[in-house]
């Protein structure tokens, strides 16, 4: 059976206002999805709400990985089903260093029935293998004793995020503009960790703006979303005429939800 | 978790300290309740004291009786006529881990240490090992002319150091627990290091669990000699014990010139507890005293860590964690004087509450006239675990010069829900969460801490946090 993650007329509001208004998308590992869509559109909120951000209530709908209900699973329990998302503003967690906080992230994502407290990846075994990861994506070892997002640069917070998703290797991860804030060379570093990471293993739905991460992780289906739905898929023709014309055409196309 | 234990009055106040394990003790001793100027002359002849330091207990107690309870800081309500104020322990001096008492053993036992975690109980192994490697250690110290022993010790074996300098920091009326405590102490540390001398390595207070060390009224003092070093840890995560609820400690700090004095203390009173604890140092030209204070538990926790840099180029750090919980309030701080020109000072106070419980800053800085050039700086952060709890800041500054620069910066903040978020969205727990959180708030205390000491005191605020959330 190959995994797959269910979204089904999803509608979710966010401090009584309603942003998604029934999101249809559905995802299989392997594939990559790109999510593209003007600002405000809810790009970022279909993330928050699949992970479970207690901000996020759904109002309608449903979101299944293999028939299995997530709606009704605390966040900590979706990660451990194989869901991931790289923040595109990822908080600081003064004090701890990465390597403590990937190591109980890691401990637990690998063995979901894992109780506070019970054992942990032995330190040395996962340091070895951070130290591989973060070679593998050209980073400072350095890196591993700073504390979590605490003081990085842009660039930084997006590599940390992709990081944690080497580490963490989730069946579905959705990647919120990681691309924002990032120079060309860096796009391009990005793109490339993606793609060495997803592998055919993941399901990777792209949330950006810019061709260029999608440069390495061709997408098989573009999505493009307006005022909280899905307006039109197609293949990655659609993520190169949106990245040349803009939504204009869209627009035009969906004027009961552009005049929203 | 705590139903098998027999306490009795633990259940009073609130939720049940996680560490409150206590065995039957046995007393070879026990003066009887109250306090006068009888008791105060039976605890002196228990001890067979030199005339004058029964004179110095007696003339404490008169100043004892003449000051009102203070009424700023915690709310005191001790009946002091329904205290024992001598309790001498059956087994003082344990000189390996077989003479330890089988009860005391049974308590580390107790305090909650998965099989899974046989590190930690490795580095209880470890403290035995270093405590039979110390016995050669302390060989070599006082070879180097290092005096590290108990304060009634050092009575009886180096009564001129000892009178010399007893009570010249801290005298019986400055505060009507200092008074306390000088006319009925027993117990604590005394250690002096001659000139040049430098111990690398942490002089533990001799066992960690040893009784004469943990009294309810200790008195500490130690006298660092010009150009020397030495870095002092006391307490331990084990519960104090006690079968009282007044805690008084006085601990005295003489850093000579050019010297350096660390003292690290980990506290973790039962929440019955009042501890009200007088500890000041003095630092001579040149000299660094830095405090490290952790404090958790207990009903009412006063203390203030003070540096009097009394030369040029003095220096105090004192860094403080305050941990709060239901039923307990944690009025800590720290207090830095400048007495002289180009001293400089800097303050870091952490605290947490949570249940309920109530952590205040309260600090002073001071900065004399002709302290030129002086510098302090103040940095206090408050986290909030739940709407029921409370942080309060009374930073009191008192410039008498004006060529000096003094900062200081106050931040409280709750446990961000975008922090669970982030943290939860990686696959950990919210309470899991939150203790990390916790942990990385407090980590700027870990880092300084002895290995062994950072491993129980992580280990202790997970404890702490158990069932916090959700």
């Amino acid at each position: 059976m190959s995994d797959t993650l269910s979204i089904c007329d999803l509608c979710v509001s966010v401090a009584g206002k309603p942003i998604l208004r029934g999101v249809d998308l559905e995802i299989r590992r392997g594939e990559v999805h790109a999510l593209m869509g003007p600002n405000g559109s809810g790009k970022s909120t279909l993330g928050f709400a699949v992970l479970g951000h207690p901000g996020y209530e759904v109002t309608r709908g449903s979101l299944e990985l293999d028939g299995e209900d997530l709606l009704v699973l605390e966040p900590h329990e979706r990660a451990r089903r194989g869901l991931f998302m790289a923040f595109q503003r990822p908080v600081a967690i003064p004090g701890v260093k990465m390597a403590d906080f990937l190591r109980h992230a890691a401990s637990n994502v690998r063995n979901p029935a894992r109780k506070e407290g019970e054992g942990l990846i032995p330190m040395r075994e996962f340091r070895k293998e951070l130290r591989e990861k973060m070679e593998q994506l050209r980073m400072d070892p350095q890196f591993a004793r700073r504390y979590v997002n605490d003081g990085f640069s842009g660039g930084e917070m997006k590599r940390a995020e992709i990081l944690q998703m080497a580490v963490l290797r989730p069946k579905f991860a959705i990647l919120d503009e990681t691309d924002s804030g990032l120079d060309v060379d860096a796009v391009r570093l990005a793109s490339r960790s993606i793609a060495e990471i997803g592998g055919r293993e993941m399901g990777i739905l792209i949330i950006t703006h810019h061709e260029q991460l999608l440069e390495h992780n061709p997408p098989q289906y573009t999505h493009v979303m307006l005022e909280g739905r899905i307006v039109e898929t197609g293949g990655p023709e659609l993520a190169a005429e949106l990245h040349k014309q803009g939504y204009d055409r869209l627009r035009a196309d969906q004027p009961a939800a552009a005049a929203r | 978790m705590a139903t098998d234990v027999t306490s009795t009055r633990l259940d009073v106040i609130g939720e049940i300290n996680k560490y409150d394990f206590r065995n039957e003790e046995h007393y070879v001793f026990k003066a009887r309740k109250g306090l006068d100027a009888g008791v105060v002359r039976e605890i002196s002849a228990m001890k067979d004291e030199p005339a004058w330091m029964l004179d110095f207990r007696l003339k404490s107690f008169e100043v004892f009786e003449s000051k009102p309870v203070p009424r700023w800081g915690g709310s005191i309500d001790i009946d002091f006529q329904n205290v024992y104020y001598y309790i001498k322990p059956t087994d003082r001096q344990e000189h390996s881990w077989d003479d330890v008492p089988a009860e005391i053993k049974t308590t580390f036992d107790r305090l909650g240490i998965p099989e899974a975690e046989k590190k930690y109980l490795a580095g209880v192994k470890a403290q035995y090992e270093s405590e039979v490697v110390y016995g050669s250690l302390r060989e070599e110290l006082s070879r180097q002319g290092v005096i590290f022993t108990d304060t009634d010790s050092a009575l009886r074996d180096h009564p001129d150091l000892l009178r010399e300098y007893f009570s010249t920091i801290i005298p019986p009326a400055d505060n009507k627990f200092a008074a306390l405590n000088s006319a009925v102490w027993s117990g604590g540390s005394f250690i002096y290091v001659p000139p040049g001398v430098r111990i690398e390595y942490p002089l533990q207070a001799y066992f960690r669990i040893n009784a004469a060390n943990m009294g309810q009224f200790e008195r500490t003092l130690i006298i660092v000699d010009e150009g020397a070093y030495v870095h002092y840890v006391e307490g331990c995560t084990a519960p104090m014990y006690s079968t009282e609820s007044l805690h008084s400690a006085v601990v005295e700090v003489i850093a000579k010139r050019g010297s350096r004095v660390r003292y690290t203390t980990i506290q973790n009173w039962a929440n019955n507890i009042y501890n009200l604890v007088t500890k000041r140092a003095v630092a001579h030209e040149d000299a660094l005293v830095e405090w490290i204070d952790g404090n958790l538990g207990s009903r009412l926790t006063m203390k203030y860590p003070s540096v009097y840099m009394l030369g040029p180029g003095a220096r105090a750090e004192i860094l403080s964690v305050a941990f709060a919980s239901a039923g307990q309030h944690q009025d800590a701080g720290a207090k830095v004087v400048h007495c002289a020109p180009h001293t400089s000072s800097r303050i870091v106070s952490k605290s947490i509450s949570k249940n309920g419980g109530r952590a205040s800053y309260r600090g002073l800085v001071k900065v004399e006239r002709g302290a030129k050039k002086s510098k302090s700086s103040v940095v206090c952060d408050a986290l909030i675990l739940d709407p029921k709890s409370r942080s309060d800041t009374y930073p009191y500054i008192e410039l008498e010069e004006q060529d000096v620069t003094v900062g200081h910066e106050a931040s409280v903040s709750r446990i961000g829900e975008e922090q669970l978020f982030y943290l939860t969205s990686r696959g950990l727990t919210e309470a899991e969460a939150s203790t990390m959180i916790v942990s990385g708030f407090i980590e700027p205390l870990i880092r300084e801490l002895p290995m062994e000491y950072a491993v129980e005191m992580n280990r202790l605020i997970e404890l702490q946090m158990e069932g916090t959330v959700g």
